[in-house]
């Protein structure tokens, strides 16, 4: 087992250096260097051609839509724009990279010198990003048999090329010193603003759990103060917002663990298990790892022009921060309100779930209260919950008609998350519509009144606040189906 | 042979059966083919004489036959490179040059042996064994495209398509007495031509004469948008150009001579031979200068670590998981166990000792000494060009130091196998195109002298103006074609 520090005391003694490394796959109808589609979820290797599968004789074509994409990224990361810069060849023998070297940017990044900031608790932190550079991806390991579907212990793998030649942009920050404690939750909120904003531009699909948005965390620790960079680890396969935080503090914690105790770090790869939430040692790194990196002979540099680079830059989206602010007011949210919003990750939910009719009150009430915490009970994603913003938005709906209450909408969220349909169908299906019909309501409210002898009687000495206790039981009698102002009215016509 | 097919003297399917039947009497002995396809080629022909006899010629060469050397990828047809390690190999694409060939109707008669991934100056780096040369069958037919060379020159095929990377369309055209073209680099596609050094790799002619090269350079040539470093530029009139030459008049022509790449180190006749070309030159009105190309005494080092590193990245992907030879180890092996076995089982010592040479000049800590520096030397070359063009319309040299050496001579000796291109690597350097053609025969072996023909990058032309004029002149002299002289091959076989 490991030894962990609890997170607190990992702070109080050292301080946390962070650099995040991103992988996004851009959203291009074709590959980088090919022109086959890149559909997520097809038969394997069925948008495979000589090129992306590397056969012998094959050659590579830039794909300048992502050329435009990796320069409008770098553009809103609020990078320099290379006016020459070429691709290269990374070598490393892998059976998921059909060349085996991978087509990448070394010294020449297409784009480099920029920052993102991110908002923590009202705090605004400026991660610096070192550069953003284009490359290919690799295809997708299957590994069948054994019980982990690692490599270790398969039986035997299949590789799917799919995958493989489609445009990746890898977005790298210098590291994230001074956020101390905050520094996972900086992170987090690095990645998240960075979806956001990739988002914004639509050069991406960022879904994190299909893998068209993945994050290395390189994180090290150095002794309180001391101004140094220790050994840094980088974990893999961290592949949801809240994994990024809970990987960050897990490394803090193991890391400290080892150095109190007298250990040294390895520099290494370490994999993140989501599952168990811990991450364990993969691949030793050192900086003597040898990618032979030359320039790629098959492809010509790349060359914008100003003009274009101008051209795309005003081309931009608005920046994330004015968006927030902007929708801020137009929601008239408190910023307390509204950076729950951004730290629930809701604010694209709840603007679509507005533009499908629902108030700005009522779409925070169901994302950051009722939705967020069934989310972390999941332990998935907001985004990941099986439901739409615009079914959200009818619940909503089917409330201010009066077709059911607060309680009911609870129980229809229920069902729509258990896969039992749209709002409408879970109402109907559950039975939930709220009952306003006298009759039914007339002889709960007598049962209640029977029941109840001395409420009964304080009301009709006009101490109409009472009514509540009757109103309530008339709930529980109707398993909360009661349409409550219609039980009051009753209530105080039948004691009256 | 295209003009008898125009005027029906002949078909397709006739040229095609003799060529056919002329490999199968004499390849048992020059063994220039890894791969005759026959029926495939007979089909070609039949379709072709179709076109003729309604009157649409997909165009001139439409059915005159063609060999393509075995590193270019080729649909349906088996493509080895030479190698053990793609034995059983059979591309679901055709190389653009390929697809062209078959566009303008030129049957396809096989594939021609090579130096394994074109590693080599003799052919004697093959895994099925070397190709001989028809002047003497006991000796190299050059490389790495020996067997190109060696079916034009014995008659098997009258066209071959070659690969030159340092040498290996013109070095074999030198000592088979044939004639070979190195197009400017991005004058033909590379899409489909199996990969040794890309930024050096260039597909063209191999011919017995300068105006076949011309025209079969004017089928294969042009822009291909799936090769981002092919040129986006019209070829010119190369044809006519090797026409005009052909009337033999030099006047006007400045003829750069290059200092460097002769005198020591070259065979006495190879010399003599090429200085007796340039006299014939002059005599047909051309102006002679001596240049000089300081830089190119580091050519061949430059040569030797660019070339290597390139293809150490190139052949990483022969790992036996998606295609090719599959070497399994006993026990329990891992991928990377299959990977090393198979490596192991399917690669030449030549091609071994490329990668290991390309894997360490790429390492961290030695980039900048070996290949940083081999850039380097290559921008000098490209100048060194740029200075001597500045002088001489087309600049000349012997092809190679020597005419064919006997099978096995130099196959210990890599660095001496590695001087038989000293005088073509330049060319590769800088990007230059350069051709090949026959000389006469050296005096003391009876064997053929090459002749190179240089000139500025996309001044493709001019090599075949100067070159068609030199042919025009010698065979004036030699009162026929080089090849007429060449031994009769049944015999040799019999």
């Amino acid at each position: 087992m490991t030894d962990l520090m609890s997170y607190d005391d990992a702070m109080a003694a050292f301080d946390p250096a962070m650099g995040l490394e991103v992988h996004v796959e851009l959203n291009t109808a074709t590959k980088m260097f090919c022109g086959c589609p890149t559909e997520f979820g097809a038969e394997p290797n069925t948008q495979t051609c000589p090129t992306c599968l590397g056969l012998p004789g094959s050659l590579p074509v830039v794909n300048g839509k992502a050329i435009e994409s990796a320069m409008r990224i770098g553009l809103a990361l609020n990078c320099e724009i290379a006016e020459w810069c070429r691709f290269a060849r990374k070598n490393y023998f892998y059976p998921d990279m059909p060349k085996n070297f991978q087509t990448s940017q070394y010294d020449e990044p297409i784009a480099f010198d920029g920052y993102l900031d991110v908002e923590v608790d009202g705090e605004i932190f400026r991660v610096d990003i070192e550069r953003a550079h284009m490359e290919e991806d690799t295809g997708k390991s299957l590994h069948v048999g054994g019980s982990t579907g690692r490599i270790q212990g398969a039986d035997y793998s299949l590789v799917d090329y799919n995958r493989a030649g489609i445009p990746l942009i890898e977005i790298v920050t210098r590291p994230i010193m001074g956020a101390g404690e905050k520094a996972p939750a900086v992170a987090k909120a690095y990645v998240a603003t960075l979806r956001d904003l990739l988002l914004g531009l639509d050069v991406s699909d960022v879904r994190m759990e299909q893998g068209s948005m993945r994050c290395d965390v390189n994180l090290s620790l150095s002794p309180k103060g001391a101004g140094t960079l220790g050994t840094r680890t980088e974990t893999k396969n961290v592949n949801s917002l809240r994994s990024v935080e809970r990987a960050a503090r897990y490394e803090v914690s193991r890391q400290a663990a080892l150095l109190a105790a007298g250990g040294s770090i390895l520099q290494e790869t370490r994999h993140w298990h989501e599952d168990t939430g811990v991450t364990t040692a993969g691949r030793e790194k050192s900086d003597a790892d040898d990618y032979r990196y030359f320039p790629e002979p098959d492809l010509v540099p790349v060359a914008p022009s100003r003009e274009w680079v101008a051209e795309l830059k005003a081309g931009l989206p608005e920046p994330l921060r004015d968006k927030r602010a902007r929708l801020q007011g137009d929601w008239g949210f408190t910023d307390l309100e509204m950076r729950d919003v951004v730290a629930s990750d809701a604010v694209g939910l709840i603007e679509e779930t507005i533009a499908a009719g629902s108030s700005p009150q009522a779409a925070r009430k169901w994302w950051v209260a009722e939705l967020t915490r069934r989310a972390n009970e999941d332990g998935v994603e907001l985004t990941e919950l099986p439901i739409t913003p615009e079914q959200v938005a009818r619940i909503q709906a089917l409330v201010d008609e009066g077709a059911i209450n607060d309680k009911l909408a609870r129980q229809v969220f229920d069902g729509v998350l258990a896969g039992e349909g749209e709002p409408d169908a879970v109402v109907a299906a559950r039975g939930l519509a709220v009952v306003s019909d006298d009759g039914a309501l007339g002889e709960a409210i007598d049962r209640a009144i029977a029941a109840n002898p001395d409420v009964a009687d304080k009301i009709r000495e006009g101490k109409v606040a009472a009514a509540g206790a009757l109103i309530g039981a008339v709930m529980k009698d109707m398993r909360g189906q009661a349409d409550a102002g219609r039980v009051r009215e009753l209530v105080l016509e039948k004691l009256s | 042979m295209a003009a008898d097919l125009a005027s029906g003297a002949t078909t397709s399917v006739a040229l095609t059966r003799a060529h056919l039947d002329r490999i199968s009497a004499v390849d048992g002995a020059v063994h220039a083919l890894l791969h005759v396809d026959a029926e495939g080629a007979l089909a070609q022909a039949a379709a072709s004489d179709a076109r003729r006899a309604a009157g649409s010629p997909a165009s001139g060469l439409d059915g005159v036959p063609i060999a393509v050397k075995d590193v270019l990828a080729t649909e349906g047809l088996p493509t080895t490179c030479g190698s053990k390690i793609l034995e059983g190999w059979v591309p679901p694409y055709d190389a653009t040059v390929a697809a062209r060939l078959r566009a303008a109707g030129l049957p396809i008669l096989g594939k021609t042996n090579m130096d394994e991934f074109a590693m080599g100056s003799s052919t004697e780096h093959s895994a099925y064994g070397p190709t001989h040369n028809p002047w003497d069958l006991d000796r190299i037919p050059g490389g790495s495209g020996g067997g190109s060379a060696a079916a034009v020159a014995a008659f098997e095929a009258p066209l071959a398509i070659g690969t030159d990377t340092g040498g290996s369309i013109r070095q074999p055209g030198a000592v088979t007495g044939t004639v070979g073209v190195k197009p400017t680099y991005g004058g033909v596609s590379r899409y489909g031509l199996v990969a040794m050094a890309n930024s050096l790799d260039q597909a063209g002619p191999v011919t017995r004469t300068v105006l076949d090269s011309a025209l079969l350079h004017e089928v294969i040539g042009g822009y291909d948008p799936m090769d981002s470093t092919s040129i986006d530029e019209p070829l010119g009139a190369l044809a006519d150009a090797a026409r005009q030459g052909a009337a033999g008049d030099m006047t006007g022509v400045r003829i750069g001579v290059i200092t460097e790449l002769g005198g020591e180190g070259y065979q006495a006749g190879v010399q003599q031979r090429f200085d007796e070309a340039v006299a014939l030159l002059v005599k047909a009105g051309a102006e002679v200068v001596e240049v000089s190309c300081p830089s190119f005494v580091h050519a061949l080092a430059a040569y030797y670590l660019i070339m290597p590193s390139e293809a150490s990245s190139n052949l990483a992907r022969f790992d036996a998981m998606r295609y090719g030879l599959r070497v399994v180890p006993d026990g329990d092996p891992s991928a990377e166990d299959v990977m090393r076995a198979s490596r192991d089982a399917g690669f030449g010592d030549e091609v071994k000792r490329r990668i290991i040479l390309g894997t360490y000049a790429l390492s961290s800590g030695y980039y900048d000494a070996y290949y940083g520096q081999a850039q380097k030397v290559r921008t000098l070359i490209s100048r060194d060009f740029e200075a001597a063009f500045a002088q001489a319309d087309v600049l000349v040299s012997p092809t190679a130091p020597t005419t064919a050496f006997k099978i096995g001579a130099k196959l210990d000796d890599p660095v001496a196998m590695y001087l038989n291109d000293v005088a073509t690597i330049p060319a590769n350097l800088a990007g230059i195109p350069g051709l090949s053609l026959p000389a006469g025969l050296a005096p003391e072996d009876g064997l053929p002298v090459g002749f190179q023909v240089l000139a500025p990058a996309l001044a493709d032309d001019r090599l075949y103006r100067v070159g068609a004029a030199l042919e025009a002149l010698l065979e004036n002299e030699w009162g026929g074609a080089l090849l007429d002289r060449a031994p009769a091959l049944e015999e040799a076989t019999a």
